[in-house]
């Protein structure tokens, strides 16, 4: 029997990534107020590979859910997703985590959520953006690959399903070049930039998506703590670029590189 | 006196959305903020609508953005724009799901329309003639058959266009000598041109306007929904100076046979039909101009905080500059806020002729004064194509042209007020 695919695919809320993010008065965080928010780029991405998945062959994926941990603000970003072609959200409610705080909600404790919630839904396959844009930590899917004891497939840029055999095939961006890996399910992936680009949510799927279930839980109803082990010390803005400078010959360059100690 | 102005108050008060966790903020340098305190501005949307505005702002960043420059110097829009225009479900905001539209609100429509023109008013008027005029006279006056032959394909390839101006017949609509001759078993054979018709050379289904009894005036006006392929002929594409890539086109129609059966609305009523067709997308174009205001206000003053310097200090924080720049922003925000009155008053179903007027009046001029300030503010940076500010300007001056010039809707307000006082 070939297996059927029962997908959870976290999603996290970010500020938009058109948005130069500015550090707040206080310099102890950055400014979310009047900022425009919207879903993570790699979590659409791994939203649009489910989606996928269930186009390539009928039958194959049993459902697409979406889960997510933090406050209410977080039902939009849900639903764009749910537009996107999930079937049903999980709302993790965590009321002390709004926009303003959610660099608080730390990868382990996200990982302990998720693996709670996987188990409890049977899932399979859980596909998820490599990393958020706010905090570039790269570390939940890792972290919930070992605490659920599954393979993990990370940076994908290509995912193939031999339907008879339950054996994923997953292309890895790695930085020497791409690497090949495979794995029979259950195992977690987590998607790169190149592993598609998102389609366009139609209209009528965003007027759809208000009548996809949506389920509110907390994490005490996932027995997990999700108090922050970590302080963020403090907060600064990349130096700002100085000006270069221009060399005549190829001498003067290599002096000049020399002068600034890059050779 | 005041009763009225009280009614429509009433009427949009109990129209407010319910205080919406959605965050608003479109762009940094747009002018709405998002709301903290439980008490709501009218430009505060649901859900719905800042999903939507969320899909356009993405759509015009990525498909028509880069084509914007191309289909203004070729006076032709991508097909490939309209086609995504249709797959996205924003050619059929209103529509019923069950003909393949969205079933969203007028509101979304305008937002929508809105939003559109920050990037390209072309593309916006594209959208907002055949959702508010050609969607809405086949979703509001079609018989069940016209419904469900026309909704499904106006939702999801055909593009469709209103012809009701010509050559003698503008302001003065009902002075139109389009005739639709009857023929002895009930269907018509429509004879004569039409002229300004947005759409024209890309539609394939057309709201026409035609006469069926002369004699009567104005009450044989006729609105028929005519296929392309039965005889309608693009003669001429004009050459305009903004709003280039639209297609305004010429028709002429040469013994086109149309069915009975493609009668919209009561034989002889066309005229309702127009009027009222006309007072709702009177908004649309108030959204157009808000829109294109908007676009122009952004770009111009982008350049001036963060690009251009002299004397030491970037242009936009000279005091002059400040002024100007604050004086239009507040004009923008007049215009969106009649724009939206407008548009939940005839949500609500009241009576909106008179906010609709002013909508379209104000945002038009709103338009034509941001469009030209931005040129300004750019400098001689502003005056050249390459900068992509010029082009609002040009496309600025329809608003106070095309569905009702700014002369009519000035006579429209005078004569509501006029019974106001009376």
């Amino acid at each position: 029997m070939p297996p059927r695919l029962n997908i959870v695919v976290p999603i996290k809320r970010v500020i938009d990534f058109a948005i130069k993010p500015r550090i707040s008065a206080a310099k102890n965080a950055i400014e979310t107020n009047g900022v425009k928010f919207s879903m993570n780029p790699f979590c659409e991405i791994a939203i649009e590979e489910a989606v996928r998945l269930r186009e390539s062959s009928k039958d194959l994926v049993e459902s697409i859910t979406l889960v997510s941990a933090g406050s209410a603000k977080i039902q939009d970003t849900l639903r764009a997703g749910l537009a996107l072609g999930a079937d049903k959200a999980t709302l993790i409610d965590i009321p002390a985590i709004d926009d303003s705080k959610s660099l608080e909600l730390e990868p382990l404790a996200v990982a302990k959520l998720l693996k709670a919630f996987v188990e409890k839904s049977n899932a399979n396959l859980v596909i998820m953006g490599k990393q958020a844009i706010d905090d570039d930590s790269n570390q939940t899917g890792q972290m919930l690959a070992g605490l659920l004891n599954w393979s993990q497939a990370t940076n994908a840029s290509k995912v193939t399903v031999d339907e008879a055999s339950g054996v994923v095939t997953v292309a890895r961006e790695v930085d020497g070049g791409t690497e090949t890996v495979s794995a029979p399910l259950p195992l977690v992936i987590t998607t790169d930039l190149r592993l598609n680009t998102p389609r366009y949510t139609k209209l009528q799927d965003i007027m759809k998506a208000k009548k996809k279930k949506t389920e509110k839980i907390t994490p005490e109803d996932l027995g997990v703590d999700v108090t922050s082990r970590l302080e963020i010390v403090s907060l600064s803005e990349p130096p700002k670029r100085t000006g270069g400078g221009k060399a005549d010959s190829v001498d003067a360059l290599i002096g000049k590189l020399k002068g600034v100690g890059a050779i | 006196m005041m009763a009225p102005l009280l009614r429509s108050l009433a009427r949009v008060g109990r129209l407010l959305p319910r205080y919406s966790t959605a965050n608003c903020p479109i762009r940094l340098l747009s002018t709405t903020k998002p709301l903290r305190s439980p008490i709501s501005s009218i430009l505060e949307f649901d859900e719905d609508v800042e999903m939507f505005r969320s899909v356009v702002s993405r759509f015009n960043a990525d498909v028509v953005a880069p084509r914007v420059e191309k289909m203004d110097e070729e006076e032709h829009i991508d097909p490939i724009i309209i086609s995504s225009l249709f797959e996205t479900g924003l050619m059929a905001v209103e529509t019923p799901e069950e003909y393949g539209g969205a079933g969203a609100s007028f509101t979304a429509a305008v937002a929508i329309v809105e939003e559109l023109a920050k990037c390209d008013p072309s593309v916006s008027v594209l959208n907002d003639v055949h959702n508010t005029l050609v969607n809405t006279c086949v979703r509001k006056w079609g018989s069940d058959y016209i419904k469900e032959t026309y909704l499904p394909s106006l939702s999801t390839s055909k593009l469709g266009a209103f012809a009701l101006s010509e050559p003698s017949a503008g302001s003065d609509a009902f002075a139109l000598r389009t005739r639709a001759r009857k023929l002895s078993d009930g269907d018509f054979v429509i004879e004569g041109g039409k002229m300004w018709i947005t759409n024209g050379a890309e539609a394939e289904i057309f709201v026409v306007f035609a006469n069926a009894e002369p004699e009567k005036g104005y009450r044989g006006i006729t609105a028929f929904v005519v296929e392309k392929p039965w005889g309608v002929n693009v003669v001429k594409k004009e050459k305009k100076l903004g709003i280039r890539a639209s297609s305004t086109a010429v028709l002429s129609f040469d013994e086109v046979h149309v069915p009975k059966e493609n009668v919209l609305g009561v034989y002889g009523q066309g005229y309702k039909i127009a009027i009222e067709c006309l007072n709702e997308g009177r908004i649309g174009i108030a959204a157009q101009m808000t829109g294109l205001a908007q676009g122009a206000f952004d770009r111009a003053v982008s350049y001036a905080f963060n690009d251009r310097q002299q004397f030491g200090k970037y242009i936009g924080e000279f005091q002059g500059m400040q002024f100007q720049i604050a004086q239009v922003a507040s004009e923008i925000e007049a215009a969106r806020l009649l724009l939206y009155n407008a548009a939940r008053i005839k949500e609500a179903g009241g009576q909106f002729v008179k906010e609709a007027a002013m909508a379209k009046l104000i945002a038009s001029q709103v338009a034509e004064k941001t469009a030209s300030r931005a040129v300004e503010w750019m400098g001689g940076v502003g005056f050249t194509r390459d900068e992509k500010v010029e082009k609002f300007y040009r496309d600025a001056k329809i608003g106070a042209i095309y569905e009702g010039t700014s002369n009519i809707q000035l006579q429209t307000i005078a004569k509501l007020i006029q019974k106001e006082y009376t």
